[in-house]
């Protein structure tokens, strides 16, 4: 039998106190985007108001084509995913199974490049960008995406614990470098596939700058984007922004809760990335 | 049949397969890295002919009141959020490595913040530094303090922002922290009770050295990315009020993007990618092993 420690009672109340104040903001948005604006703007602050104001919900599109926002940011995002997804497999199935001269060398300089800071080399991206015609164009926020060095590091690192055999008897059958890949190494890298797809999808959701730079028109905007243009207009009407907020959180938040054990996954593995 | 010898190399498939990896690799990373490099040295408003300047913007830079402010703030900015942030993410993860019940829940309160989009946090925060109807100076009033006025305070804008940071990093952190915390073998600190350590001790003796690593590695990435903190300052403060908070960053972004100073926004790039350069370097020497196995 364990006794019961005294440090343990004092634990849970620094613990509880801890995760009261990391989500007290989260349900001070919730709570203000369900309040009229008389009641945010009066003291002292309720935590839910009189009426429960839904309508702040339905507002949000009234200045802003605020649906446009959501959808292209899910358009985005999922584009980069699929994307990267596969270059990534692809790329990490050929640093980690064929063979070719430099491969280990080629492999650390392009990892190096994950160190790059994005702001670094932004000038010449947006350049880019403005040669081919895809400024305030959604492309122009896919493309620098659909290959990353961190994905392809990731999805090595998963392709290097697989068994040779597997190889060899695809050889046998006949399969070129790509069937392998699409028929025996694919399939078989669906876990790390949802680490890095979890990944992506946050990172590219959650993203800002590079919309900042190569979006100007409105319609064109995401959700990042579209935010803290609303905050320019909007800012005082705090139920409607929080609102706002909300929603653009929702997607993450709802994947979140459902495949946590993913999100922490991810997040560990990104601790690699820089 | 030429073709067709072509497919049965190796080298071939290894070329074709990688070719996304390496279009993207020279138009995005190495292209635009040796690009920046150049235009370092130039004077570009993107309209008039680009201008040979040698290295004019660099010296230019050292001048800068500007942007000597923002380097300054970028570095109270860094060891503002760094130190805090490691610690209290440490005491967090051997907090919620012990056998507690809601273990799980706590964690996902911890981790919340880190889903969230730079943008969202910080228009919640705006609004929670409110001065007069915010829920923190509310809170503060109920103790008998006068809230600043938090954003718009020449002394508190700073630490509003690292608080906000330290905020939404914690959990990030935190996961690396314990990462490395299930990585101590519990033998330890079963060696640790016999020779009578409390908790204390065990956590002097046996967490904190053996954690060093990744400690280390958790300081370094926190570093890394101080030294790009950009969304939440542009949206919260916009480097004000007086400069107050303008970072490396923010202050590239002006001179790119608002004053179309091209070639002296690259300088400020190199600078900041120098900076970053020599804690990836660290990072990557200690790493390398772990990677190339």
């Amino acid at each position: 039998m364990k006794k019961k420690h005294p440090w343990k009672i004092i634990l849970y109340v620094v613990l509880g106190v801890g995760a009261l104040i990391m989500i007290a903001p989260f349900l001070w948005m919730i709570s203000t985007s369900l309040k009229s604006i008389d009641e945010v703007f009066s003291y002292p602050p309720s935590i839910i108001g009189d009426t429960i104001r839904w309508d702040n919900y339905i507002r949000i599109g009234e200045r802003y084509p605020f649906g446009r926002f959501f959808i292209n940011s899910t358009i985005v995002t999922s584009v980069v995913v699929v994307c990267q997804l596969f270059t990534s497999s692809l790329g990490g199935y050929v640093f980690a199974r064929l063979k070719f001269r430099f491969r280990d060398t080629i492999f650390l300089v392009y990892l190096a490049t994950m160190m790059i800071p994005i702001h670094v080399t932004l000038i010449p991206i947006f350049l880019i960008m403005r040669f081919l015609g895809l400024i305030d164009r959604l492309p122009a926020l896919i493309l620098t995406d659909i290959a990353t060095a961190f994905g392809t590091f990731l999805m090595r690192q998963f392709y290097l614990n697989i068994p040779a055999s597997l190889e060899d008897a695809a050889k046998i059958d006949g399969c070129n470098p790509f069937t392998t890949y699409w028929r025996i190494f694919l399939p078989l890298s669906k876990p790390a596939l949802a680490t890095l797809g979890v990944f992506i999808f946050m990172g590219m959701w959650n993203d800002f700058v590079r919309p900042l730079i190569f979006i100007n028109s409105v319609e064109n905007m995401t959700l990042t984007l579209g935010l803290a243009n609303m905050q320019g207009s909007y800012s005082t009407d705090w139920p409607v922004l929080m609102a706002g907020t909300f929603i653009s959180l929702l997607p993450v938040l709802i994947f979140f809760l459902f495949a946590q054990d993913f999100f922490v996954k991810s997040v560990t593995l990104s601790g690699l990335k820089e | 049949m030429k073709f067709k010898r072509l497919l049965n190399r190796e080298s071939t498939w290894v070329f074709v397969l990688l070719l996304p990896n390496i279009i993207v690799f020279l138009m995005f990373s190495l292209g635009p890295l040796v690009a920046s490099f150049f235009f370092s040295f130039t004077e570009w408003d993107l309209m008039s002919p680009m201008e040979w300047v040698g290295l004019r913007n660099y010296i230019e830079l050292f001048k800068d009141e500007t942007f000597l402010k923002s380097l300054w703030n970028t570095i109270y900015f860094t060891l503002g959020t760094v130190p805090v942030g490691v610690i209290i993410s440490l005491f967090l993860a051997v907090a919620l490595n012990q056998r507690i019940k809601g273990v799980r829940i706590f964690r996902a309160a911890f981790f919340l913040p880190v889903i969230a989009s730079w943008i969202a946090a910080s228009l919640v925060w705006m609004w929670m530094y409110n001065p007069e109807f915010g829920l923190l100076n509310y809170f503060l009033g109920l103790i008998g303090i006068k809230g600043p006025r938090w954003l718009s305070s020449l002394n508190w804008a700073m630490p509003s922002i690292i608080m906000t940071v330290i905020w939404k990093t914690l959990g990030f952190n935190m996961l690396l922290f314990l990462a490395g915390l299930q990585g101590i073998p519990k033998s330890y600190y079963e060696a640790a009770e016999i020779d009578g350590a409390r908790w204390f001790g065990k956590f002097k003796h046996v967490t904190v050295p053996l954690l060093s690593h990744t400690t280390l590695f958790v300081v370094i990435i926190s570093v890394i990315n101080s030294f790009q903190a950009f969304d939440l300052i542009y949206m919260m403060t916009f480097g004000g009020p007086a400069r107050s908070t303008s970072v490396l960053v923010f202050y590239l972004y002006q001179n790119a993007f608002r004053y179309f100073r091209m070639g002296y926004a690259s300088a400020i790039a190199y600078v900041l990618f120098f900076l970053v350069l020599i804690f990836a370097v660290v990072q990557f020497l200690l790493q390398k092993r772990r990677v190339i196995s």
